[in-house]
């Protein structure tokens, strides 16, 4: 499978996807620019995080006006995988291929730190390689990352069972005090209808490689390659 | 309006300007005529204190600038780089952005982080890691709340989305701070040895660029006001405070990153401190040329800026770059790409002159040498005096303090302590973990260690002084200040290699705050010798202090010390926590009976007077050696240093990650509250795995320094002399949100 990681102005997890992506799991990898128009014949593209264009406006609000992008959602559209991680992830709402919103943490400040995640539902690409009995230690960082919807969104959102991630303490149990920043449901991640398009705010990529001592992130990119 | 600036200049107009007098008259001798205010106004800035360095440079000449490990000695380029092996340089250097910080914390902090790191990647190293060093005033004072909620966001809101990790730090309160904090910002970056960019300009007829941000209004002349005393009437000096863009600096890295891969640059100079003024003189002095800078060609963000408003100017994210002829269109498409400003504003003269031009108006002629640190710039050796107090605090005795009997009372009251209870309330503000380099997130040790990626090794850096020892004793409390520094790196594994210095003073016109100065100077160029670790670079920073009614009341002197070190294996980082129920716990080192200067003393009984703590730089030392060789060897499983808070809060400090506890024997030989508490220097904790304690304890009577069993880790459960002093999970409570509380 060929990989598509975006740099836009200001992304900054970008070289890091790619580290993971080339050298840890042994992927080929296509930079992409935020001024190209093609996609460069990628299968998965990535978003990923940091501060697209300065994150001036609103988060992701630029970004999705970018040349890139109209082709990412075309790929989407079409059927291709895509996956936002933070900023990715706040791009794709802003974009429409996911439904809802991130908005600022209830703590009003940014957080960075490790959490626990549980596996929402097991029926797509991204989860099911994924222990779902376990709580997978994953890094956060981001200052806008409350996901919202309305109630109508959220009835779908769970009807569909489009919950990738939920918040949870160490021992999996998705309380309300394991829940940093007040997302709805304790909700970290979604994928989209037709379960193609992923995005959550917490960072894999920062969880992959042993050196770091914590490898439960490389399972995440273990199963996309077993399930996409 | 031409015709203003144009007009000479008065004394009175000099004086304005931060100048003195004498100083006017020097600049008159070196042009043969009266300067003009535009002129005077870039004299004004180069001779201010912070970047003339008039009143440190003859004392920070003396301190030890060539070791083992060093490629660029401090000085001669924007940082010092240190040797790290495998053809790669360290770039690394602190500097300080108290005063902004002091009247407008948010953007006076997110505008220091962006100014260090400007200095590392204008090298073309790509800025690895930061670390930051922090001193407020009273924590229950109103305006310390706002200055730490302001600064820790413009830290962190700048270099998260600048996306380097900060990977450690200090933050500290006492009163001496209250009007005056100090925010000092370091940053670290890897350079392949052969792209160095030079920061000097050379080859006449060489275009000269400015490329970043345009310039505007903000920071004019904020050198200057980094120059005088902090008093009532500096909210006057609000504009001096200069505005920060993340997102314009994160791709002013990323060109200047691509630019360092061409062969199109001659040098290259951020602009910090004194803008235009500052990068065209400093870099045609360093390379012996002059420059003819036309000043309308630079991009404004308004219209009508004047000659001296455009050279005064310290707009952030900019730099000055020397193009080789001929290749202005590399540079050009780089910067297109990134979507940034790149103007050609003049050309490399070989007059060693700096002629500045407003349509077509020549509008200043300068030598530039005669501008610079180092060259025409004075250099003053100021009196000092040691103040009645030094001796004063040196009659402290132990036995004029009454033990508490409840020390169990003690050991929470110093877990809650702002000075020792974790600081989690700040660095979860700071992303720690963008780069995937950060090797303590999950394994907490001494000093932040960073991953070098493809390469067996690591780097570890910290940033340590304890400015109560300094204010102490200056010389000694600074050979501390290296000392622990060099302690955590060896705790962490590595081997220290180098240090750079922030080094935060009063006024440098008063002779007792001068003496504090000298005495910093002569202590860490003491124990950097010790320690092979020469000084790189680094800033200071005078006029730190509180002016009420006239009288000067100078912050804690406060040099501090960024060190990194190397280590060579990075499967050898050694780790703080304990490991396992069992394992013996040792301590290496002197235990003295000792509270001077303890925050257990200065916090608890409110004793202020009190000398340094006990210091050896000798025992020091080979106690370090016996750390590094017990990590070569395996022989333990976990190592920290015991400072602020004393023994007991470097237990439960070992204690937390695991949810772990201890249960020791206090030394005979001393008071039991000076053993849990005293701060007495020199001494490292290590824990001892079952199957290598025999080995261990023959290594310690092959060596000369002083170890003591202290017990062995419990389950939980904390006892000292058989007396329970709780659960883990109790004082991690205490000690977790002790700051969060306080704050609110």
């Amino acid at each position: 499978m060929k990989f598509g990681v975006v740099t836009f102005p200001g992304s900054n997890c970008d070289a890091d996807m790619i580290y993971v992506l080339e050298t840890i799991m042994g992927q080929e990898v296509e930079p992409l620019w935020h001024k190209d128009h093609d996609l460069k014949g990628c299968d998965l593209i990535v978003l990923p995080g940091g501060f697209s264009y300065g994150d001036y406006l609103r988060s992701g609000a630029i970004a999705k006006l970018s040349p890139i992008m109209e082709e990412v959602i075309k790929h989407a559209n079409n059927g291709g995988y895509v996956m936002g991680i933070c900023n990715g992830f706040q791009i794709l709402t802003e974009s429409g291929l996911l439904d809802g919103a991130l908005l600022h943490n209830n703590t009003q400040k940014f957080i960075s730190k490790n959490v626990h995640l549980k596996v929402g539902s097991s029926n797509t690409a991204l989860t099911k390689g994924l222990d779902s009995n376990k709580a997978h230690k994953i890094p956060i960082a981001h200052g806008e990352g409350r996901f919202y919807a309305g109630e109508d969104t959220m009835k779908k959102i769970l009807d569909n069972d489009q919950v990738l991630f939920y918040y949870a303490d160490e021992e999996g149990a998705v309380t309300d005090a394991a829940n940093p920043n007040g997302s709805l449901l304790n909700i970290a991640g979604i994928c989209n209808e037709k379960r193609n398009v992923f995005g959550m705010m917490p960072h894999p990529e920062r969880a992959a490689d042993s050196e770091l001592n914590n490898i439960d992130g490389k399972a995440f990119f273990e199963s996309l390659l077993k399930f996409c | 309006m031409e015709s203003t600036t144009q007009q000479l200049a008065t004394v009175e107009q000099a004086v304005e300007l931060g100048l003195r007098a004498d100083e006017f008259e020097m600049i008159k001798e070196i042009l043969g005529r009266t300067p003009n205010f535009t002129e005077t106004a870039v004299y004004s800035v180069m001779w201010s204190e912070h970047c003339s360095y008039k009143n440190s440079i003859y004392w920070l000449k003396q301190l030890p600038k060539d070791g083992p490990h060093m490629l660029v000695k401090a000085g001669e380029e924007n940082a010092g780089l240190v040797d790290i092996g495998d053809g790669l340089g360290c770039a690394f250097k602190i500097e300080s952005h108290n005063h902004p910080s002091a009247l407008e914390p948010y953007q006076g902090a997110a505008t220091g982080v962006g100014g260090i790191n400007r200095d590392i990647f204008t090298m073309g190293a790509r800025p690895i890691a930061q670390l930051n060093s922090l001193r407020f005033g009273n924590i229950d004072r109103d305006r310390t709340k706002w200055l730490v909620n302001g600064v820790v966001k413009g830290i962190g809101d700048y270099g998260n989305a600048f996306g380097i990790p900060i990977v450690g730090g200090e933050v500290f309160f006492d009163d001496s701070y209250n009007t005056n904090p100090l925010v000092n910002a370091f940053s670290a970056g890897i350079v392949d040895a052969k792209k160095i960019i030079s920061a000097k300009a050379k080859g006449p007829g060489n275009p000269v660029f400015i490329v970043g941000s345009a310039t505007g209004k903000d920071g004019i002349a904020g050198a200057a006001f980094a120059s005088k005393d902090i008093t009532e009437e500096s909210a006057q000096d609000l504009p001096s405070v200069q505005v920060g863009d993340p997102f314009m600096e994160k791709l002013l890295l990323e060109a200047t990153m691509e630019l360092a891969e061409t062969d199109a640059i001659v040098g290259m100079q951020d602009m910090g401190a004194a803008g235009i003024t500052c990068s065209t003189c400093e870099m045609s002095a360093g390379g012996g040329v002059g420059m003819e800078i036309q000043l309308d060609k630079v991009p404004t963000r308004q219209e009508n800026m004047l000659p001296y408003e455009i050279l005064l100017s310290e707009s952030q994210e900019r730099m000055l770059v020397v193009v080789q002829k001929g290749k202005e269109q590399i540079v050009k498409d780089i910067f297109d790409k990134w979507d940034l400003h790149a103007e050609e504003i003049g050309v490399v003269t070989d007059t060693q002159r700096i002629r500045y031009y407003m349509n077509g108006e020549l509008v200043g002629d300068v030598p530039a040498e005669s501008l610079v640190l180092g060259g025409g710039a004075p250099q003053y050796q100021r009196e000092y005096k040691e103040p009645a107090y030094y001796q004063e605090f040196k009659k402290f005795s132990i036995d004029n303090v009454q033990e508490p009997e409840d020390l169990k009372a003690v050991a929470d009251f110093l877990l809650q302590h702002p000075n020792i209870a974790s600081k989690r309330w700040v660095y979860e503000q700071y992303d720690s973990m963008v780069g995937t380099k950060n090797m303590t997130t999950n394994r907490p040790a001494d000093a932040g260690v960073v991953n070098i990626k493809g390469t067996e090794k690591a780097l570890a850096m910290t940033v340590d002084c304890n400015s109560r020892y300094v204010n102490a004793d200056p010389e000694i409390g600074t050979m501390i200040a290296v000392s622990e520094a060099a302690r955590n790196i060896v705790c962490a594994g590595g081997v220290p290699s180098a240090i750079t210095n922030c080094l935060n003073f009063g006024n440098p016109y008063n002779p007792e705050s001068y003496w504090q100065f000298v005495g910093a100077i002569k202590g860490m160029s003491a124990a950097c010798i010790k320690f092979q670790t020469p000084v790189t670079g680094g800033n200071v920073s005078f006029y730190n202090q509180t002016v009420t009614n006239g009288v000067e009341v100078p912050v804690f002197p406060t040099p501090t010390i960024g060190m990194i070190g190397v280590v060579e294996d990075k499967n050898k980082i050694m780790t703080l926590d304990f490991k396992q129920k069992g394992d013996l716990i040792f301590l290496l080192g002197e235990c003295t009976n000792d509270i001077a200067s303890s925050e257990y003393l200065y916090s608890y009984h409110g004793i202020k007077a009190s000398p340094a703590p006990y210091f050896d730089l000798e025992k020091e030392f080979a106690t370090q050696e016996v750390v590094k060789d017990l990590i070569q060897k395996d022989l333990i499983n976990a190592a920290h240093d015991v400072s602020d808070g004393g023994l007991y809060t470097s237990l439960v400090e070992m204690s937390m990650p695991r949810g772990l506890g201890f249960d020791v024997e206090a030394d005979g030989e001393v008071r039991l509250d000076a053993f849990l508490f005293g701060e007495g220097q020199g001494r490292v904790v290590v824990t001892v795995s079952e199957d290598a304690e025999d080995e261990f304890i023959e290594y310690l009577a092959t060596i000369d320094v002083a170890s003591t069993l202290l017990g062995h880790v419990t389950k939980g459960k904390l006892v000292v002399d058989g007396e329970h002093f709780g659960f883990i999970h109790e004082a991690k409570e205490l000690f977790d949100n002790a700051l969060e509380k306080r704050l609110k």
